[in-house]
């Protein structure tokens, strides 16, 4: 593989894969909104807390 | 009585989901094809400038309007339109968002039957000993379905029939069967694309033979990455960097409002929406430049995979590459491969189901089995021609019309309505509200000014298409007071059926000029039931406003 295709290879999909995992990274780190909000799946923690 | 409102049961999964109804077949069969064709690696900068202009503001744009319609109760793009804009005839630009997905669904659930029947055959050893001419022949004996490639008569509708029960069975189950999908196939795709991307990568020149003694999958990368910046001069790159921007996000389709509805106001939209447009990018700029192309030239050299480079290598060549690879790894790279493609098939199938699921619930109260199965049974009565007359074109009219025009059409007008009827004061405050990540200001006017145009653009460039798609040339042309030739592929020729009937003018054969003629019997056809599912919605559409109107819910 010639240099040129490599860099622009390496370049370009570090920068989606290093926006990708910092998004997704944002999304499982941020803390959960005050119930109610949209999902179900944490709402029995919450009223267990509530309890 | 109204049927009980579903909610997502985590944000991953939301994200998940989302990124899955984006991630298609396209990521993997379109998108490194579209590469090559224009530029190689210089395509990737006005692909990522399109994304960033254009894709990015229609996911805001999308996740926005749907969690706005949400919170009034609407979850498809009818009411959501209309619970933003005053106006009764605006909720008819909302059509668009449960016909498309319709229209879709019937050709595209075929696409994702044939992964079906091929990860079977890779499993029942039936391409094994096949030629590369063998395995080509045999998707085409597939698709004409009077020939049977097992036994099973009428194989390929069997297949075609199975796959919508599948999708219908799984929406009958709701948000929680998408989502449930969405968590085990979107790892899963991952997973495979990442063990076939390390494959290709490896390659090198071992895949090299007698016949093609050049074979070395570093010259289908090095194709694919060298950049030809003199391609950025070509309006033609740019088109159809914008167009698979477009393609790509399944944005215009109805399917993100209808997901985004069952976010709460307050919760994050910006932060979800990048998100999941990013992982879409992810899946295609990574994943799906490392699979086809290298795997193609490491075994049939870069000269075959520029001569043939398209959609039906996934079908007609793949299965072949993989024989290459031994007995025991060719099954588990066509269960991985196939596999792949059809749960990228699968949650974006699926998303089609939901906007008339909502809307059936919102307007006329009805449960999540009786929209499922309403939903399958006329994916069904659309699809069947699609499969019994695919040689005739019927499959490519659909794809043509709903799965390209009625795409760009529906991105255009909610963005102009977005941007200039709701208006960007409004619009910026609902794509603010709640959000988990700071969006750059410059974005307001990018909705407000740069989207819309480049959305007018494209959808001038589909209608006025030019000859043999040379947009420079046919620009100086233009300018040089030589006018403007179109191409037998823009919407108004395309209307005309000009490029059959030019090639009916040309024949001499009776028998062809008769195929010919009946190939336009066929199309019209097409049309005639696609005209006939828009009328059917805008007229549920008339009747659920109607109700609305005698329940004093209507909006002016």
């Amino acid at each position: 593989m010639n240099s040129t295709a490599l860099i622009t290879m390496l370049l370009t999909q570090g920068i989606v894969i290093s926006f990708t995992a910092f998004f997704f990274y944002k999304v499982l780190t941020t803390p959960p909104r005050q119930e109610p909000d949209s999902f179900e799946d944490n709402d029995e923690e919450l009223a267990r807390k509530n309890d | 009585m109204t049927a009980k409102v579903e909610s997502w049961g985590s944000r991953v999964g939301l994200i998940l989901a989302m990124a899955g109804n984006a991630v298609g077949l396209g990521n993997f069969l379109r998108f490194p094809v579209q590469a090559v064709q224009n530029g190689g690696g210089a395509f990737i900068i006005p692909y990522l400038v399109c994304f960033l202009l254009m894709g990015i503001p229609l996911l805001f744009i999308e996740w926005s309007s749907g969690r706005f319609g949400g919170k009034f109760g609407n979850h498809s793009t009818p009411y959501i339109l209309d619970s933003m804009v005053k106006g009764r005839l605006l909720k008819y630009i909302g059509v668009f968002g449960i016909f498309t997905n319709i229209a879709v669904v019937a050709y595209y659930c075929y696409i994702e039957s044939w992964t079906m029947s091929y990860m079977f055959h890779s499993v029942m050893g039936t391409f094994s000993g096949m030629t590369q001419a063998e395995v080509s022949a045999f998707f085409t004996s597939y698709v004409d379905i009077g020939h049977s490639t097992t036994g099973i008569p009428y194989e390929a509708v069997v297949f075609y029939i199975i796959c919508l029960l599948i999708n219908t069975f799984i929406l009958s189950k709701g948000l929680s069967g998408v989502e449930k999908v969405a968590k085990i196939g979107m790892p899963l795709l991952i997973l495979f694309g990442v063990v076939l991307a390390i494959k290709a990568l490896t390659l090198g020149t071992s895949g090299a033979s007698e016949q093609f003694p050049d074979a070395n999958a570093w010259d289908g990368l090095n194709f694919l990455w060298t950049p030809q910046y003199e391609s950025l001069w070509d309006l033609k790159v740019w088109m159809a960097a914008a167009g698979q921007i477009f393609f790509t996000l399944s944005v215009g389709m109805g399917t993100i409002h209808c997901y985004a509805a069952y976010v709460k106001p307050k919760d994050d939209i910006a932060l979800n929406s990048v998100s999941a447009g990013f992982m879409n990018e992810f899946v295609e700029v990574v994943l799906g430049s490392l699979i086809v192309i290298p795997i193609a030239a490491g075994y049939l050299g870069l000269d075959w995979v520029k001569e043939n480079a398209g959609f039906g290598m996934a079908f007609q060549t793949m299965p072949y590459l993989f024989q290459q690879w031994g007995e025991v790894l060719s099954v588990v790279a066509g269960v991985m491969w196939f596999g792949l493609l059809f749960f990228a098939g699968i949650t974006s199938s699926l998303a089609m189901g939901t906007p008339w699921m909502g809307f059936m619930r919102d307007e006329f109260g009805w449960g999540r089995n009786k929209g499922a199965w309403s939903f399958g049974a006329m994916a069904l009565i659309l699809g069947l021609p699609t499969v019994i007359f695919y040689q005739q074109g019927v499959f490519d009219e659909y794809d043509y019309w709903a799965g390209t025009v009625s795409l760009v059409v529906f991105a255009m007008l909610e963005t102009i309505l977005f941007s200039w009827i709701f208006g960007m004061d409004k619009g910026w405050r609902e794509i603010t509200t709640g959000a988990d990540i700071k969006v750059p200001n410059i974005y307001k006017y990018i909705i407000k000014y740069v989207t819309p145009l480049m959305l007018i653009i494209i959808f001038l460039g589909s209608l006025f298409k030019p000859l043999n798609n040379d947009w420079s040339g046919n620009v100086s042309n233009l300018l040089s007071g030589n006018g403007w030739n179109l191409d037998n592929g823009s919407i108004i020729k395309t209307i005309t059926h000009a490029g059959i009937h030019e090639q009916i003018a040309v024949a001499t054969d009776a028998t062809q000029i008769a195929a010919l003629e009946d190939k336009i019997f066929y199309l019209n056809m097409a049309r005639f039931l696609l005209v006939g599912l828009f009328i059917f919605i805008s007229l549920l559409v008339f009747i659920a406003y109607k109700k609305r109107v005698k329940e004093g819910r209507a909006t002016l």
